[in-house]
Parts: structure tokens; sequence; C-alpha cells
């Protein structure tokens, strides 16, 4: 009787978790994102740091033209797992690399003499620097569209780095039919509802949205330092990779640190469920 | 009636908290795994990376003209970065320890090859106020405070003060950048 | 305080002299260690230690996070981002805290369901039902104030979406609203005040938890049989608390930070929203606003009536009407392992709550079956989640105010053991002392 309800009650359970997986469907309408087979998925993923070096070139030349991450600090660049760490300079402030890199931007400061608002070159303290002052320039400035900040971006989306890599390379003609307004473009990976904008078939309304970036990424736009062909494809996988670290520098120390307490409390269990059947060895129970 | 709750196991008789190993280890576990979890709870009130971030900075000397101080604020406190004259150096120099509170040559508190500047806490070892440039008896500084007079080299001369103003540590990593922390 | 006499012994000088000054010892002993309880209780008895940890968690990873957060609207997003990279361990803290949330209302629900099923909430113990529906209404209240700190998209404009609600009482609706507000809209005092409640409250539900515990302990523990254990049955029908539970529940609380580690440390955004990682923006509004999880089922009650201050009842109600229980229930037996009838509508209860939460996340106008045309029943189609969360609402409050006063009077319940440990009743068909409800002795 009793084992009836619980194999009842688990059956429910599951049932119900079934439907709910089922069912799932990609945010908004867009299409799925694809796999972009990155190095850090799963349990055990670790970030390439050759990856991530092309991702920051990426980010460095073409984004942050228009896409601030001002929640990333230089000196994060030579963090543990991230592009520039080096095992001699585990200081990330003492990091060569991270020293020039910063020293490559302009970031605004007040001069100390005078007051006057200035500029100096960025130490592995600062911030990396926005494009724009505030929202209303950066909106100025793109048509009345605000690039938005990077730093989370691939916890900010559905699918993460393989969302963020499908719309780079998603770009592609509008199907026929399909009214697209002036400033913007078609992706199909762009959460959006286009029943209003589609003149077909009103039961195959067409995925994705609109997006007022323009296609950021071109073949060969961005050279990479170590040979690596510099595809579209490529660059857009690299740039979803470092933004991928960008916004959870921790993933690696977290799955790390998981592994360990997750062993830990394995046989913590263990030991304590012999000791629990020890105690309740002569109770009729 | 006081019953003796719970010690109603039949059959061997056997006190269920006799202490068998598995007990222990499970104790021991239990231990083990709290002081694990602890740590994380306490290591966050250690200083965050953007604090230790600013915890050194770097200076150019060539800002400080001879004779002239700098202050620049490290780890939240002032830093006196003075360019010293030849006479002051010498003046520093031909002090007796036996004149001294708080006993030191002059040669311990710069680095050698750049006697010339001299980098400095712009806390008064009393009780803490900036002290004021070239001021006081011995043309270091004055404490206005409570009267504590440092000499070119920083040490504590006359006034309540017990001891030299504080070298930070700090490396000239080129000529001209001093890095201070 | 409770039946039974303390077995506490002081066995040094100190502990005699404490004793006499402030018994907390004594206290300790009779509640955890020489505490008769029942030795047939089963593991669904161990979330009531599992919550307790829970709450021990939330509280210290939240003193420590309070430590670095901001309550101001142009720092706290950066300021938990600062916690994820910057603070020591942070990112370990942050998590621990946004996921214990979730695993303390998965703990909350199985303990409620599994009052609901072995009768916990009957007569002698219904006080101790009524404080747990407190601390359960707290725990909600918490949860939606912390959602709202880090002041992400879902932070603000689920914030927007509940206080708005108050505004649908008549009369004095608005004015409570903007006292609520502290302002014409959600904004920087609203996120201020909600912090300093945010930081109250766990606080008020931990003093609860004490007098919930409290009033168990006058009756003891309820069990799997559901009868009441006589006092000439205690020696042989109860172990005390320490070894026998102490480390039972131990077992289980490892268990428990097992799955809880899984989240943490592998999928510590899976409970989440990913549009809680875009920072706050009152002029743009998520396509598809949704609660944490955990307050989908009252979510998707809310949205099941078309009058807005209706749906507002509706939900205050579905939480309500459990505090009420224990008089609606007319049941002469505890435990609904005696009364198969019983136990099918609670089967199909659980369910309903389930399908409300998955309700609660849907589009009201989407289609339950894909493709399925229907016809338009009043103010929506009938293959439609919004007709499929009145049918589950339905149910809901029949189970409550019609199937458990019903079935209670026309079940024929099976024969209950006369104690634990004899599960085999001597005469077929009698019920033995100690099964009924205390319920049927008022008035």
């Amino acid at each position: 009787m009793k084992l009836s309800f619980v194999k009842t009650l688990a059956f429910a359970a599951a049932a119900s978790l079934a439907l709910a997986s089922g069912a799932a469907q990609a945010a908004g309408g867009a299409k799925h994102p694809k796999d972009g087979g990155f190095s850090f998925e799963g349990p055990f993923g670790t970030f390439d740091q050759g990856q991530l070096q092309r991702g920051f070139k990426v980010y460095r030349e073409v984004c942050a033209a228009c896409h601030s991450m001002n929640l990333v600090s230089f000196r994060n660049l030579g963090e543990k797992n991230g592009p520039f760490w080096s095992e001699e300079h585990s200081n990330p402030n003492d990091n060569p690399y991270v020293k020039a890199i910063a020293a490559e931007f302009e970031v605004a400061d007040v001069d100390s003499e005078t007051g006057d608002a200035i500029t100096r070159k960025g130490t592995p303290a600062d911030r990396l620097p926005s494009p724009y002052p505030n929202e209303a320039a950066a909106r100025a400035g793109n048509g009345g569209a605000y690039p938005p900040d990077l730093s989370v971006m691939a916890k900010a989306r559905h699918g993460g780095a393989d969302y963020i890599y499908s719309l780079l390379t998603g770009y592609r003609q509008p199907p026929a039919g399909l009214k697209v307004q002036p400033g913007v473009y078609y992706n199909p990976y762009m959460a959006g509802d286009l029943a209003a904008y589609w003149t077909g078939d009103h039961d195959h309304v067409p995925a994705g949205g609109f997006i007022a970036m323009p296609p950021p990424l071109a073949d060969g736009q961005v050279t990479f330092d170590d040979g690596t062909r510099s595809t579209v494809e490529q660059q857009s996988k690299d740039v979803a990779a470092f933004i991928a670290w960008a916004s959870d520098p921790k993933a690696t120390v977290r799955k790390q640190t998981g592994v360990s307490v997750m062993l830990y409390l394995a046989l913590f269990a263990g030991i304590t469920y012999v000791s629990y059947r020890r105690i309740w060895r002569n109770v009729a129970h | 009636m006081a019953d003796q709750v719970g010690t109603a196991a039949h059959g061997e008789g056997q006190d269920p908290t006799r202490r068998d190993f598995i007990h222990i280890a499970a104790g021991a576990a239990a231990a083990g795994g709290a002081a694990m979890a602890v740590w994380p709870l306490i290591n966050q009130m250690n200083p965050a990376g953007d604090t230790l971030a600013l915890a050194s900075t770097e200076f150019d000397v060539t800002k400080v003209a001879e004779g002239q101080q700098v202050t620049i604020k490290w780890r939240g406190k002032p830093v006196f970065i003075r360019h010293r004259t030849a006479a002051q150096i010498a003046e520093a120099r031909n002090v007796s320890m036996g004149d001294l509170k708080d006993p030191q040559p002059d040669s311990e508190r710069v680095k050698q090859g750049k006697e010339q500047f001299l980098i400095l806490v712009g806390s008064c070892t009393h009780l803490g106020c900036v002290p004021t440039f070239g001021t006081g008896d011995y043309g270091g500084w004055f404490c206005p405070c409570h009267g504590s007079h440092y000499d070119t080299s920083g040490r504590i001369r006359k006034g309540p003060a017990p001891l030299n103003l504080e070298v930070p540590e700090y490396a000239f990593l080129t000529d001209t950048s001093v890095k201070i922390g | 305080m409770s039946d039974h006499e303390s077995t506490y012994v002081p066995k040094s000088g100190f502990e005699r002299w404490l004793d006499q000054r402030l018994p907390i010892i004594r206290l300790m002993n009779d509640a955890m260690v020489d505490y008769p309880t029942p030795k047939n209780l089963n593991y669904w008895w161990t979330f009531g230690g599992i919550l307790t940890v829970c709450l021990m968690i939330q509280i210290v990873t939240g003193i420590v996070l309070a430590m670095h957060y901001v309550p101001h609207v142009d720092h706290a997003f950066a300021s938990v981002e600062r916690i994820m990279r910057d603070v020591n361990g942070g990112w370990l803290i942050r998590y621990v805290h946004s996921n214990g949330a979730s695993m303390f209302f998965i703990a909350v629900y199985i303990h409620m369901f599994r009052g609901l099923y072995y009768g916990s909430y009957k007569a002698p113990r219904e006080i101790i039902w009524i404080l747990g529906c407190i601390i359960f209404f707290l725990m909600i209240a918490t949860a939606f104030l912390g959602y709202v700190l880090p002041w992400g998209q879902m932070s603000f404009h689920g914030a927007v979406v509940i206080t708005n609600l108050l505004g649908s009482i008549p009369l004095i609706g608005e004015s409570i609203t903007t006292w609520l507000w502290g302002g014409f809209a959600v904004d920087n005092p609203t996120l201020n005040r909600f912090f300093s409640l945010h930081y109250l409250l766990p606080f008020v539900i931990a003093g609860v938890v004490g007098l919930h515990i409290w009033a168990l302990h006058v009756p003891g523990n309820n069990n799997p049989v559901g009868i009441l254990i006589p006092q000439d049955q205690r020696r042989r029908d109860t172990v005390p608390f320490h070894p026998y539970y102490t480390v039972k529940d131990g077992f289980a609380i490892i268990v428990f930070l097992l799955m809880f580690a899984a989240f943490v440390f592998f999928n510590p955004n899976a409970l989440g929203h990913a549009d809680n990682y875009i920072p706050a923006n009152p002029l743009v509004t998520p396509a598809h606003i949704v609660p944490e999880w955990y307050l989908l089922p009252f979510y998707a009650i809310l949205r099941a009536i078309p009058d807005k201050f209706g749906g507002v009842i509706a939900m205050f109600a579905s939480i309500g009407v459990l505090f009420v229980l224990p008089w609606l229930d007319t049941s002469r037996v505890r435990s609904m392992r005696y009364r198969p009838a019983m136990r099918w509508y609670f089967i199909i209860f659980v369910i309903v709550a389930l399908g409300l939460g998955w309700c609660g996340a849907q589009l009201p106008d989407a289609q339950v079956i894909p493709g399925v045309p229907s016809f338009v029943l009043l103010d929506g189609e009938l293959n439609s989640y919004l007709w499929l969360t009145r049918i589950l609402t339905a149910y809901y409050f029949i189970f409550f105010l019609v199937i458990m006063p019903f079935v209670g009077l026309r079940e024929t319940p099976l024969p209950v053991p006369e104690s634990i440990s004899s599960p085999v009743l001597s005469a077929p068909g009698a019920v033995p002392a100690g099964s009924h409800a205390e319920a049927e002795k008022k008035g």
C-alpha cells in the first residue's frame, strides 16, 4: 500500500517533468541556438586561453566601438583562467600584458591639480571604459538603439555563448513577405514576434526578430596573432567564448570546487549512512 | 514516572551511543565539513580584488621639483614624496643617534642611489593627523595637532609622537617611476 | 512545556549553577537529546531538520552578502557583480544564497505535503500547522523582497506587477501602493526599504520557527501511522532524538546538500531567469514577466480570475485556506495511509499543484495542446492555459473546501493499527483509541 503510493507520486512527478522538458521552446519565437562546441561547457569544462585571447581581440577591435563592458576590470584579464593569466605573474596587477592592454585605453579621470575632466592611460585597476559617456549618447550614436553592455551578456540570454555565436553568424536575407523596417536587420536567432510584419501564411511565421545591430563581423576583419583563420564563424565563436568568460570568470573555479565538494559530500553521506544503520540496528522500526 | 527514554534496545542491549569508529568518522567528517564551509564566510571579509588592486600605486617622481613635496593617496592614507635638496640630505645624515627618540640612520629610510627622494606615510605617529610640510624646528614637518616636530628624514625630534614617520614598502621600477606598496 | 518529564541531570557544579539560573542546557537536552520521538518516522520527516539548516544557511550567507551589497538603484546590479567577481569566495556565497532560496522552497513544499498526507495538521497539532502557514507566508514575502534586490529586469518588473496588485483594493488601494513605493513608481526608495525588510523578515521567521518547534514538542511528533502514542507505550514506541534522529536527519541533510551543491556548482542559474541579468529598465518590459518558480502556482491562480481584485483575493485565499485546514477535514483517521479514497484526491492535488506551477510560466493565450482548434468560452479559447489554470484552480479550492469535509465523513478508512509496534489490528473493523483526531470531541 505504502509502496504503491510512493510509486504513484514518483510517476506523477516524473510525468510532469517530462511534459515540462518536452514542451520547452526557444525564447520569444527565436530559432534554437546552434551548438558552438565550446570547451567550457559541461561540469568539467574549461576556457581555452587561446580562444579567449582571440575573442578579446575581436571585442577590442570590433565590439568595443559601441559596446561597453564596464563591470570588467583590466586586472580581471590576468586572473586565473582568464585570457592573459600567467603563472609567473600571479598577481594580475603586475601582469605585463594586462598593464600593456590597459595602457592602450584612455580612461576618464579628473586632473588632481586643476579639477578638469581629462583622460589618461588605463591601469590594471581601471574598469574597461565605455565608448559613450552615458546611455543617451550611446542611443544618439546608434540611431536610437542602445548597444547593451556585454559584461554579463552570456548569462542574460537563454543559450549563453551558443546564442551569441548563433546570432553573430545568423544574419541572412529576410524571407520574401517579411516587411523589414529601415534601420533594423532580420536575424532568426533574435528574440521577437514577427507575426505583425509577416504577409505570408500565418501558420508559418518565420522564427526570429529584428535587431538594430548590423552584421558586425566580416571575414579577415580581425587578424589573429596565433595564425588562426579569421572567418566570421571563427570570430563569432571566439568573441562568444570571451563574453562567456567575462560573464562568469569564476566558472572554472566553481566547477573544480564543485567536484571536490560533491565527492566530499558523497563520502560523508556514505559514512553517515553506515553510522545511522549502526545506531538503528537493534530497534525494530 | 521518570522513564528511561529509548534505551529500549532489545536483543544484545547494545548502547547505540557507544563510540564505534564509524560514529567518530561521521563526527570528524561533520567537523571537517563545517570548517570547510566556515572558511569562505570568514575569508570574504578580507580585502576584495578591487581593494587589492589599489594596494599599490605607481608614481612618476619627475613631477616633484627639488625642495618640494607631492602628497598622493595610497591605501586611503596620504603619502609624502619629498625631493630633498643636498643641504637637507646632509642635515639628515649629521644627526647622532643619541639625539633621536626613535633612533634610525637616514640611510635606512631611503633607497640607495635615490637618497634625494624621501617617501613617507603622512600620518603622525602620535594620533594620526597629517603633518604640515616644511614647518617646525627641524626643517621637516610639523604636526599642528599636538606639536610634534619631524626632521628632514621624517624622524621625530620634539613633541609627543613616539615613532618616526613610517616608510612604506616601495621600489623604484625605473629611474623615474616608483611603485609604492 | 511538554508531556514528558525532564531527564536532564546536571553533571558538574557549573551545570548545576547554570541550571538554577537559566536552564538552557536542560532545554537543549529535553528538546534535542532525550526527546522521545516515534521510532517509525520515515524520510519525509527529515525535512523539518533540512528546513532549519536551509534557514541558517540563508541567514548566514545573507548577512555576509549584506556586507557588500549596495541597496541603491545606481549601484545594486553592479554591487552584485562585484560580489561575484572581486569579493573572496563571493560567487560561492551569492550562488548558495540564490539557490538556497529555491532549495528552501523545495523542502518546504515537501514538508507541507507530508503534513497534508499524514494528517499532521489535525488536532491536537492545529497551532503547529497554523504557525507553519505563517512561516510559509513570511518565506514568500522574504523571497519576493530578496528577488528585487539585484535590480535586474525581472526584479524590477516583478516588483511593479506585485505592488500594482495592491492598487486594485477598492478605496485605499492607490494610497497603499504609493505608501509602499515611497513615490509614484517602484524606484530607489522602494529598493532601500525592500532591503531593510528583507534583512528583517528572516529573523521573524526564526522566531516563528521557535514557536513552531515549541508547539510541536507539546504533543510530540506525528508519525506515519497517525496514532497518538500513549504514555505507557512511550518506552516501547519511541527512541531518544539523539542519536537516532540526529544522525538520520544528518544523513538526510547531507543528501539534500548534494542536490544543493549540484545546482550551486554546476548549474547555478538553472532555476533563475536570464532576464534578471539585464539591468532594470523602467521603460522596457520583458516579453514574459514570471516570478521565481516557487511562486508560479500562486501567480497562476492570480491570473486565472478575470477581475484584478478578484485575482488578488483568490491568490491570498489560496494561502488563507491552508490556515483553516484543521477544521475543514472531518476525517477521524489522521494518516492517509489508512484513507485510500482520500489518497487519490491527494495525489490529484499534488499533480494539480505542479500543474498550476507549470501554468504560471505560460502565456494565458498559449495553446495547451498545440494545433487543436477549440471554441471561445467567455473570455478565452478553451484550449488555452487560461482555462486549464481555471480548472486547476477550481480543483485546488474544491480539494480543501469540498473534498476534505465531504470525504472525511463518507469514506471507509482502513483499519488503523493499535500501536506503532503492532501494525496488525487484533479485531477487524475496530478503530482503537489514539487514532482519532481530537477534533471529534469538540463542541
